[in-house]
Formats: structure tokens, sequence, C-alpha cells
């Protein structure tokens, strides 16, 4: 609110800061490729989808305080409604410029539908509510491939349409500039902009009056009810706009994947996503992404334990898959206790712990209010 | 025409009668008390008035209107904001904040809104920033805005949730139990807090222990034991009435 003040100088930097940042950003794949391979390249992309479907976890429950155990099911539902209107499957194949916002439409109706028998429920007894729907969309997809094949069950989709803008699929390598343009950089940035338009919403929404309305909610429901909050009507909103990010993020998924089936959509999915909420920063936009870039990357970092041990041992003393979920839980445990509020908390989290220092009570001695005199 | 008209208001919780057949009326412009022991129904009241309860039977009028069956957030579309007996903030938003959702019923801005920045959407978030701003000046909080509410002492968190109420421009203001946990400092500057309030247009209506208080502020109380209207009118009528002199301090039989 007190932007008014800023300095025309501080505002110039700030765009100056913003434009090489975009620039490292864009440049970030060539630079990962030339120095981990293009595997690594990968693994960027799939952070940034994670980074959007974090980002839509955290409006259910960094703002709106609705644990949500289920959330990949809306990622499921993008997907699928991406994988059956784009592959040979149904030979289907509808642009993604129409099926992006009709997988988001969809999973939001699928949040809406989630949302609404769950509205009395909180805490424990939502996350149980939503961990079952979770495990039903799953469900439902591995067993619709009859008696009328819909999902194709447990093979799943295959030769899904990548995507494809202004007539050139992003699954071709291109060159541009003497740079080669692989697919996986293609996505890299397209993913980007997806990431990017997510925080930007995040961040417009969390300092709206419905974003307010939300936190209110988080906060205390029945004061939030008795200041003229319909939480009925909000929360569902946040189930809503959750569930949306977490369609638009499937669509990508499955044109990126070009297949899509129900192993992908797992619990441990949903885990690992609300980890990355909560590891990072929860209610904080650039924590939760932070969170998503590190999960991400740090099991795929830590495939390396096999070949390490065989480098430094000259044979393999610990099972490599056992050892990097080893590492990995204990880096999470790790984590949570030096940083309990996330690496990046958001401000209130931040002012919390502040506070929990410094008793605020005695920062300013008592004074008679206006008027009393 | 009284501004809230309860007629035989009834509510029960299992086998136990919460309030029966409770009917009072409250005129515009005055502070009317609400007061007796313990358990008597009090807040009860309160929570049906408000929507958080849903009455048995009987029914509110409120500016010539029924009432029946609101939602809470209908509710105070209508009008009638409350405070908490035990202070419900939201802690971990600031002072100024807090204020900020009380205009939610007041405010229209959705989620198209917010996300394209719209100028009505813009203009409306510095409408409801200054409103908030000039509520906290005039509860006195205006040099805590930026604070956490958590953080603020005691009497600070009562005078905000007040302020936070007044944000949903009530006709009706309920507060319950305002002055509890005050010293006696903070309660006489909370009572010229509520006669301006009273002064500039808002009718009261308030549960209160404080003797003191309800005495000295209320233009008319209404007194409730065991879920029955036992008493009302002025409070130094009240005060010497047999029946709420049985109700507080027992019966001769009793003793």
């Amino acid at each position: 609110m007190n932007s008014g003040e800023r300095t025309g100088r501080t505002r110039a930097a700030r765009w100056i800061i913003a434009a090489i940042t975009l620039l490292a950003v864009l440049a970030l794949p060539f630079a990962v490729e030339a120095l981990a391979g293009r595997a690594w390249v990968r693994i960027m992309d799939i952070a940034l989808l994670y980074a959007m479907l974090a980002l839509g976890l955290n409006i259910v429950v960094g703002y709106a305080g609705l644990l949500d155990l289920g959330y990949v099911a809306f990622f499921a539902v993008g997907a699928y409604t991406y994988a059956l209107l784009a592959s040979p499957h149904f030979d289907i194949h509808l642009s993604f410029g129409l099926l992006i916002p009709l997988g988001a439409l969809v999973a939001a109706i699928f949040g809406v539908v989630l949302g609404a028998p769950t509205l009395r429920l909180r805490g424990d007894y939502l996350a149980i509510v939503t961990l079952g729907f979770g495990a039903i969309i799953r469900i439902f997809i591995n067993n619709l491939n009859q008696p009328v094949n819909i999902t194709n069950g447990p093979q799943g989709v295959t030769l899904i349409d990548p995507l494809s803008i202004a007539g050139f699929p992003l699954s071709r390598t291109w060159s541009f500039a003497g740079l080669t343009i692989a697919s996986v950089h293609s996505y890299y940035f397209v993913f980007l902009a997806g990431a990017l338009a997510a925080m930007g919403l995040c961040a417009r929404l969390q300092n709206s009056r419905i974003g307010r309305a939300w936190i209110a909610i988080r906060e205390d429901e029945i004061a939030a009810r008795a200041m003229g909050i319909n939480t009925r009507n909000v929360k569902l909103l946040a189930f809503a706009m959750g569930a949306t990010f977490g369609g638009t993020a499937g669509g990508l998924f499955a044109s990126f994947q070009g297949f899509v089936s129900p192993e992908s959509f797992t619990l441990y999915d949903s885990i690992m996503i609300l980890c990355m909420v909560v590891l990072g920063g929860m209610g904080n936009i650039a924590g939760v992404v932070l969170g998503a870039v590190v999960l991400t990357a740090l099991p795929e970092a830590l495939r390396s334990v096999g070949p390490m041990q065989y480098a430094w041992f000259g044979r393999v003393l610990v099972d490599a898959a056992d050892l990097r979920m080893l590492l990995f839980g204990l880096a999470l445990v790790l984590m949570m206790l030096l940083r309990p509020a996330g690496i990046l908390p958001s401000k209130t989290r931040r002012r919390e712990l502040a506070a929990g220092r410094e008793p605020a009570d005695r920062r300013r001695p008592k004074r008679a209010p206006r008027g009393a005199a | 025409m009284a501004l809230l008209e309860a007629r035989e208001i009834c509510k029960r919780f299992g086998g136990l009668d919460a309030l029966t057949g409770v009917s009072l009326s409250i005129e515009r412009g005055e502070i009317y008390g609400l007061i007796g022991p313990n358990g008597a129904g009090k807040t009860t009241f309160f929570n049906c008035l408000t929507g958080l309860y849903r009455a048995d039977a009987g029914e509110f009028r409120f500016d010539g209107n029924p009432l029946r069956g609101g939602a809470a957030h209908e509710i105070v579309a209508r009008g009638i904001a409350r405070t908490f007996q035990n202070i419900r903030l939201f802690p971990n938003m600031s002072v100024v904040e807090n204020v900020m959702v009380g205009r939610h019923a007041r405010t229209r801005s959705g989620v198209l809104g917010a996300v394209f920045n719209t100028p009505s959407t813009r203009s409306e978030e510095t409408a409801v920033h200054e409103r908030s701003v000039a509520l906290l000046d005039y509860v006195g909080l205006s040099a805590r805005q930026d604070d956490l509410a958590r953080n603020l002492p005691y009497g600070d968190q009562r005078r905000l949730e007040i302020a936070r109420a007044l944000a949903t421009e009530p006709k009706l203001l309920a507060l319950d139990e305002p002055a509890a946990g005050m010293n006696a400092t903070e309660t006489a500057a909370l009572r010229v807090l509520l006669e301006r309030i009273r002064d500039d247009g808002t009718t009261l209506m308030l549960i209160e222990h404080d003797v003191k208080l309800v005495l000295g502020l209320c233009d008319r109380v209404a007194v409730l034991d065991y879920g029955r209207k036992i008493a009302e009118g002025v409070p130094e009528h009240v005060r010497r009435d047999p029946a709420v002199i049985n109700a507080y301090l027992g019966s001769s039989a009793d003793a």
C-alpha cells in the first residue's frame, strides 16, 4: 500500500533486475544442458509443472487452510482430458488452445464436486475424504476400460499429440541463431510461461478481497462467517481455483510426456506436492515454487548414489534406490528441523516466529486510546 | 418501529432449554444490555440472532423485515455485526487486514477482477484500505495497523474486533462481553468508544457482566435466567427487581 512512495529510480532498478532475471531464466536450459546434459533440462520441465501444481495446492492448503491429500486427482483429470481428446485413442485431435482451458474447466468442476460434500469438514477429516477422492479418481481411470473402453485402463493412453504453436509441434528439434532447440527446451519455455502466469495469478489473488476471505477462513471460520463471508462459496472457489491449476498442469503434462497412465497419479504424488508447499513455505509464492524445484531436483540428484558408491568402493554397498529414498527422507527431516516455516516462509509466518522470540506486548507501553482522556 | 424485535425465541440443545420464549425489542439509537448469570442463554441468543445457530422457534424482525433462517453472512449483509466473548480475530493477519475482511460484505470484486486487476477492483481495494485505516483511527489503533492481530495486547484486540465489526456497516452492533478481562482504565476508554459509536448512529446491544458499565452505559437492559427473560427495563429499576436479585444471589430459601 506504500508503493506510491517508491521513487522512480528504485522502480527502474527493479525493472532492470527483473529483465536480467528473465534473461537468465531463458538462458538457463541451455546452460544446464551444456553442464549436466539434456536429461536435466527435462527435470527442469517437470519442476516447472510441479511448481504450477504446488501453486494450485497452495491456494487450497496455504490460503484457505483446507488440507487436501488428493490434489493429484485434478492433475489426472486435466491430463486425461487432454490425452483422450488429442490422441489416436478416440482418433480425436483437438487443438491445445482448446484443450488446456477445457482441462482446467473440467478439473475445476471436479474441484467443486469434491468441495461440496466436504464443506463441513476440517483438518484431519477433510484430509481423509480428499485422500479417498484421490484414490477414487485413480481407480476409476484404471478401470474405465470396460465395458466401454474410455481410459484404456492400466495401459494408459499413448501417442498423445504434442503441443503445437502456430503450426510448429513442440516435439520437433529446430535451430535458431545457432542454438539447437530441442523438444525439452521448447516445453521449458511453455512451462515457464505457465509457471510465471500461475505465480502472477496467485500474487494478485492473495492480495484481493477473495484472497483475504480465504485466509480469514483459514484463521477462524466462524469469525469469517460473522464478517459476512459466504464460507461455502468462498471455499468452493478455493477448491475450483486450485483444481484449475492442477488441470492446466495436467494437460501440459500429457502433451509433454505423450503418454499418461494411472500410475502417474498416486497418493505419493499428492504427498510430494503437499511437501513442496509445506517445505517451500506455505502461503508464500516464491517459497512454494522453490519447494517444487528443490523437491523435483533432489531425488534426481540422488540418483547418483549408485554410480558414486561404485566409484568410491568399487561395488554397490547399499541398493541405490533404497539409499536414494533414505537420503531424500533425511533431507526432508533436516529441512523441516532447520527451517520449520519452510525454506522461504511467508511474511506472516516470519512475523509469527519473530513474535515468538520477543513478546510484542512489551514493545510499546500501553497508551490511552484516542478520545479517552 | 423497533430496529430489532425478537419474538418468542426458543433454542434447545438436546434436553437443555437454552432459550425459552425470549422476546425483546431494541429501539434505534439505544444501547441495550443483555445480562444474566453464567449459562443464562445470553450468548446463545446472540448466536441465534447472528445466524450461527438456528432458533427452534420464534422470529427475529430486523428493520421491519423478518430475519428468518438467514445464514450468518446474509445477516451481516442485512446490517447486524457482532463481536465474540472469546475474541475471534484472524490472528495471523495484520491489524488492518482484519478490518479489511470486515469490508467483504460491502464490496463486490471477484476472482476475475483480481486476476485482471481491473480499474474497478483497484479503486475498490483503495477504498477498502482507506476505510479500514479510518476505522482503526476511530478505535485508536492506527499506530498498530501493520502488526499481527495476535500480537496486540488484550484490550486492543477487543477494540480491533469492534473496528472489524464496524467495517461491515452495521445498523445494530452486538457485543459479547466487550469489557471482559479489561482493567478499569481500559473499561473507561471502552465506554467512551461505545458511546461514540452510538452517537454516530449505530444501535448497540451488549452482553456484559461489569455491572458498573451496564448501569452507566445501557439505556435499557433485559435479564435472562435459565433461558427465560425475567426482567426488562431501565438499569436502575431492573437492579432492584426481586427476581433479578434472586437469580444472581439465590433466593432466601436457598441460603
